[in-house]
Order: structure tokens, then C-alpha cells, then sequence
């Protein structure tokens, strides 16, 4: 992040994924689609119990076996996707929407406010985000509005950080100071000058921060603090069943790899990105 | 990405402060640069600035500290939820929470019990627990001691592992091993830790019955059930940080390796392990400590999942019940600990890499 090059302003940009980057983008598209039409793909109701054995193994009937009541594992792992790849899609837009525009803002107006906020907010960023998490679920529970909160607040410091040091280097360009010269307020500085400049790191960020809060969210849930029952997500699924793992139960592998196709497909699409997008951040 | 970065002195460059080497001429003495030469200017004052500069990356973690202590004792003792009423439970009479209430100077305005709190911290002096009414040292004090155990047992394995892979898999660029090596560290680091964990008790013990899935720290009388306890935690951790160790490691040797000295040192024919070994490495060092003592802050999310998959007694396993049981003065004792551990770590990375690296300076 030491030097930005830009390049020429409003080139057409193409769309072209490497192999590796499709394969991402189809997995995260894939569990996009499973989350939003959740309700018509599962096979039983979450909470009925279906099976008179537990943590019985995968059939025609029950794909993914049963957990540790006799419930249906996939149609448990489906409804937690809209758990999971839901709190953490609102909680980054939070965290990252405000990093992001008070980054700029910080960026822009310099001086103290700037010295300020990024002394408190580089503060916060050590404190590491899981105990962060902990602190925050034992000071106000873990509803899901609170959680998405939380999720929020821990990754919002990191994001200001990126986006402020992308935004130092722009509004150290001409055309910045043109502008300013002009009389453009910060409003304009921020949203017309610097913002479309860092957009396509900024986004790629937003993609890595998704991951980290994923595997927050997943990490509070598999201690029992995260999403409550009767809803759950998968790291809630790996904690219910966490018995079956000594029998190797499908029902708890099943939700861990869930975790790992959403992470690491996010990750290899990011690290994939048309080179126009991602090496600006370079 | 958790890691603070330290107060940035205006960058300068030693050609600000000195005569400048003639252009190049480093360029064709290559040898000077690795082998203790010192740059002209460079003479007396370069220790105190490096004093200095270390002294105020310090003196900003302390300031980070009291933030983080403002933080921690807000987050847990300003928000919803009586502490009073949670103790007594729903039953309690009006009378009685108030009378707890006055005993526990609850009633006292909040910056007064920050202070007392912050006071009570540097004297040693961290309360007691509401669950059990134990005071707090007593119940961290053995905890602790457990985790800091299965650190330094993990810290023994990783950071060789990471150094040989790291190093190796920079060494062999782009062959397959070195594919395969990013390959892994890059799941290993996208996958959450109880994963981790579960993939190691699945091929561990539910497939190769090699070790229990669950042990006890309490019953251990031989070294084997030492080892039988330790193996699965330290397994689990050293995949998690020895990844990430991997990962920097291997940046640091190829950043080196695109400098122009190695660029020179290819040039004269040198092998590859010599350039390697000889040229890159000791310039790495810098860079590399850095990157141990980084990845070592990420044993702190790391502890806190595999004690409680593994009900290892340690700080973090105390803690997480501690949450559970909303036990306010525990919870704000473990997560001061567990911050100037993370702290110090990273405030020892910076200052490494700040004497390591002279454009810092």
C-alpha cells in the first residue's frame, strides 16, 4: 500500500475471470441463490425430527444424515446459509460503509480529526476481534440485531484504516487540488473525487472483510455465543453436534464444509480479480 | 490486519542527513550491503534514534492500552443489563438490589469505578468473581500458567516448521511444492479454527485411533498423557499460526530476493541456495522475526477455540464461561491479559522490524 498507480480514467473495463476466479464466483453465487430461495429447497421443516436414529448417515431420504435430535442436516445446513452469508453481508456493509466514508473523510480534512480518529480507531483495531466478540456478547447478548452490531463495530476500524490510506494518496493527486482550489466542498471531495478512485480496492476489501466476519460469526456461534437456538448457522451446527465427532457424523462435517466452500471460494475469487480492479490497491 | 502499526516518523532517507554515495556505487559493491558496512552518516547517532523511535512505538501501545482499558470496562460494565438484579436473579426484592447495589458501589458515577477498576489493575488488585466469589488472581493465576504452556509448546513447533517451509517454498517459486505449500497455508487460513480442529480429531482419532478425542489436563501422572494431552491443542494451533508464519516468511524471502542485489548476485552465477542463503536470508531476518512475532498474536484467537473444543483448563476456556455466566470482572480481567499479551507482541514486531529495516528509521 505504499504507492497507488491509477490507471487511465473510464477505460471499458472487462469482466474476464481466470478459471480459478469463476470457480470463486460460481461458489458464491451458488450459496447466494441457496440462501435467498432457502425456504423452497429444503426437504422437511428445520425443526421436525425425521429420523429415529441420530446422527444417522447420509440416505435417499436424508442426504446429509441426521443430527444429534434426528433432524434433517441439509435442510438445517440450507436454512443456516441465510444465517450465516445474512448477518455477515449486512454486518460488512455496516462496517464497511462507515470505515470507508469516515477513511475519506479523515483522509480530506486532515489535521486533528484525522490524528484523532485514526489514534482511537487503530486502538480499538488491537484488540483482537474474538475476544472483541466476547466482551461485546457478554455486555449486550447475542440477538441478531446485536450481533450484526458487533460484527460491524470489530471490522469497521480495519476498514477505515485501508480506505484511509488509499485515500491519502489520492487526495495527494492535481486534481484533487484543482478541485479544492475550485471551491468543492468535502461532500464533493469525498464522493465525486476521491471514492470513485479507490473503489475497486475498497471492494476487494470488503470481499476479505467478509470472510473475517464470517469466521468471527462462525467461530461465537461454534462457542455457543453466537445465533441462538432454534435458528441456526453453521458454526451453531458444528457446536450442536459437536458430540457426533467422535463417530465422524455427517453432521458435522457437512456444516464445516459449508464454512470452507463460502471462505475459500470468497478468497480465491478476490485473489482472482481482473488485474485493472485489484492492483490499484497494489 | 489486527496488528497496530507504529507512530510513522516522517520517512526520510539517509541521503537527507549525509553526503550522498556516488550513484551506483553500491551497485557494484554489492557485498557491502550485507556485510555490516555502514552508511557515512551513519555513526553515533543512529542507536539513540533507534532508542527513540522504540521508546515512542512503547509509549503508543501504553496509550493503546488505557483506550482498550476504557473500552473494556465500558463494553462490559456501562451497558444493559443490572449487574445487581443478574446476581440476586429475578426474585429479589427492590430492598436488596439496592443494598447490593450500594455495597458494590454501583451507584458511584462510572469514570469514579473506572478509576478505582484501573487502580485496583496496577496494584494486582483485580476483584472478585460474582459466580463464585473467588478472588479473581486466585482463579487466573493456574489458568494462565496452562495457556502459557500451550503456547510456548506451540511456539516451539511452528516457528521451525514455518521457517523451513517458508524459506523452501520462496526458494522454489512457483514449482509444485511450492503450489502446494501456498495451497494449503491459504486453506488452512480461510477455514475457522474449530474446523481446524475437527479435521484433526477426525484423522487423528476417529480414523487413525491414534490419540483420545477429548483429554483431560487433570489426570495427567506420565509424560505419555502429557503428550496425549498437548498433541491434539498444539496440532491444532501450530496449523493455524504456522500458516500464517508461512505465508509472511515466504513474502519476506521473495521481497528480498527482487532486490537488485540479488538480481546482481544471479547475475554472477551464484546457485540458487546461495543467493538464498547468503544473499537473501540475513536481509530477511528482519522482515521474518516480524512475521513470527505477528503470527504468534493470532495464537490468542486460536487458544480461545481449541481450549474449549479440547476443555483445556486455561485462560481463554475461563473466559468464554466466564461470558456465559456474564461474569463482569472476570471477563474484564481475561480480556486485559489476553490484550497486553497481543500488546506486547505486537509492539516486539514493530520494534524488530523498525531495527531491521533502516528506511523505517
Amino acid at each position: 500500500m505504499t504507492s497507488i498507480e491509477l490507471a487511465a480514467p473510464r477505460r471499458m473495463r472487462r469482466w474476464s475471470f481466470n478459471t480459478t476466479g469463476s470457480v470463486g464466483f460460481a461458489i458464491v453465487l451458488f450459496w447466494a441463490v441457496v440462501a435467498i430461495l432457502a425456504p423452497v429447497l429444503i426437504r422437511y421443516p428445520v425443526g421436525q425430527i425425521v429420523d429415529t436414529d441420530y446422527f444417522g448417515s447420509g440416505s435417499s431420504t436424508l442426504w446429509m444424515g441426521s443430527d444429534y435430535l434426528g433432524r434433517d442436516v441439509f435442510s438445517r445446513i440450507v436454512m443456516g446459509a441465510r444465517y450465516t452469508v445474512g448477518i455477515s453481508l449486512v454486518a460488512v456493509v455496516f462496517a464497511c460503509g462507515s470505515g470507508v466514508v469516515l477513511g475519506i473523510v479523515a483522509a480530506v480534512a486532515g489535521g486533528r480529526l484525522d490524528s484523532v480518529l485514526s489514534r482511537f480507531l487503530d486502538a480499538m483495531n488491537s484488540i483482537p476481534s474474538k475476544l472483541f466478540g466476547l466482551m461485546m456478547v457478554a455486555a449486550v447478548g447475542s440477538s441478531i440485531p446485536w450481533l450484526i452490531t458487533t460484527l460491524a463495530v470489530i471490522y469497521m476500524p480495519g476498514a477505515f484504516r485501508f480506505a484511509r490510506s488509499l485515500a491519502v494518496n489520492v487526495n495527494a493527486m492535481d486534481f484533487v487540488t484543482v478541485a479544492r482550489i475550485r471551491g468543492e466542498g468535502v461532500l464533493y471531495l469525498v464522493l465525486r473525487e476521491i471514492l470513485p478512485n479507490i473503489t475497486g480496492p475498497v471492494l476487494a476489501d470488503t470481499g476479505l472483510r467478509f470472510v473475517f466476519i464470517v469466521l468471527l460469526l462462525s467461530g461465537l456461534s461454534f462457542l455457543g455465543l453466537g445465533v441462538q437456538p432454534p435458528n441456526a448457522d453453521w458454526g451453531a451446527l458444528v457446536h450442536e453436534n459437536l458430540q457426533g465427532l467422535v463417530f465422524g457424523a455427517p453432521a458435522v462435517v457437512y456444516p464445516c464444509l459449508a464454512i470452507a466452500s463460502l471462505t475459500v471460494s470468497v478468497n480465491l475469487l478476490i485473489d482472482n480479480l481482473p488485474r485493472k480492479i485489484r492492483d490499484r490497491s497494489a | 490486519m489486527n496488528a497496530a502499526t507504529p507512530a510513522s516518523p516522517p520517512a526520510q532517507s539517509p541521503e537527507a542527513r549525509s553526503p550522498p554515495l556516488r550513484p551506483g556505487a553500491w551497485r557494484r559493491f554489492p557485498a557491502l550491503l550485507h556485510r555490516g558496512f555502514k552508511h557515512p552518516g551513519a555513526s553515533a547517532g543512529v542507536k539513540g534514534r533507534i532508542l527513540f523511535l522504540a521508546l515512542d512505538r512503547i509509549l503508543f501501545s501504553v496509550v493503546t492500552l488505557l483506550i482498550v482499558s476504557v473500552a473494556v470496562f465500558f463494553a462490559t460494565a456501562m451497558l444493559p443489563g443490572d449487574t445487581a438484579t443478574i446476581l440476586l436473579g429475578q426474585a429479589a426484592t427492590p430492598e436488596a438490589v439496592a443494598g447490593l447495589r450500594k455495597a458494590m458501589h454501583l451507584d458511584d458515577p462510572a469514570a469514579f469505578r473506572y478509576l478505582h477498576w484501573s487502580f485496583g489493575l496496577l496494584r494486582g488488585d483485580f476483584g472478585r468473581s460474582y459466580a463464585n466469589d473467588l478472588p479473581i488472581a486466585q482463579l487466573v493465576g493456574g489458568r494462565l500458567a496452562n495457556s502459557l504452556k500451550l503456547a510456548a509448546v506451540t511456539t516451539a513447533f511452528s516457528v521451525p516448521l514455518a521457517l523451513l517451509l517458508g524459506i523452501t517454498s520462496a526458494m522454489f517459486r512457483g514449482t509444485a511444492y511450492d503450489r502446494s505449500v501456498t495451497f494449503l497455508t491459504i486453506a488452512l487460513i480461510s477455514v475457522p479454527e474449530f474446523m481446524v480442529a475437527t479435521a484433526a480429531v477426525l484423522v487423528f482419532s476417529v480414523y487413525l485411533h491414534w490419540l483420545p478425542a477429548l483429554a483431560f489436563a487433570n489426570e495427567i501422572t506420565t509424560v505419555g498423557q502429557l503428550l496425549r494431552v498437548f498433541a491434539m491443542p498444539v496440532i491444532t494451533l501450530t496449523c493455524v499460526v504456522a500458516a500464517q508464519m508461512i505465508r509472511m516468511t515466504r513474502a519476506a524471502v521473495i521481497s528480498t530476493l527482487a532486490s537488485p542485489y540479488a538480481e546482481m548476485a544471479l547475475l554472477k552465477g551464484a546457485s540458487r541456495q546461495r543467493i538464498v542463503l547468503r544473499h537473501a536470508l540475513p536481509n530477511a531476518l528482519g522482515p521474518i522475526v516480524n512475521a513470527m512475532a505477528l503470527s504468534l498474536s493470532y495464537l490468542l484467537g486460536g487458544v480461545i477455540i481449541v481450549e474449549t473444543i479440547f476443555n483445556y483448563p486455561g485462560i481463554a476456556k475461563l473466559m468464554v464461561d466466564a461470558v456465559a455466566t456474564r461474569d463482569l470482572p472476570l471477563i474484564q480481567t481475561c480480556a486485559m491479559i489476553f490484550c497486553v499479551g497481543f500488546l506486547i507482541l505486537t509492539t516486539l514486531a514493530d520494534i524488530v522490524a523498525l531495527v531491521a529495516n533502516p528506511r523505517l528509521r
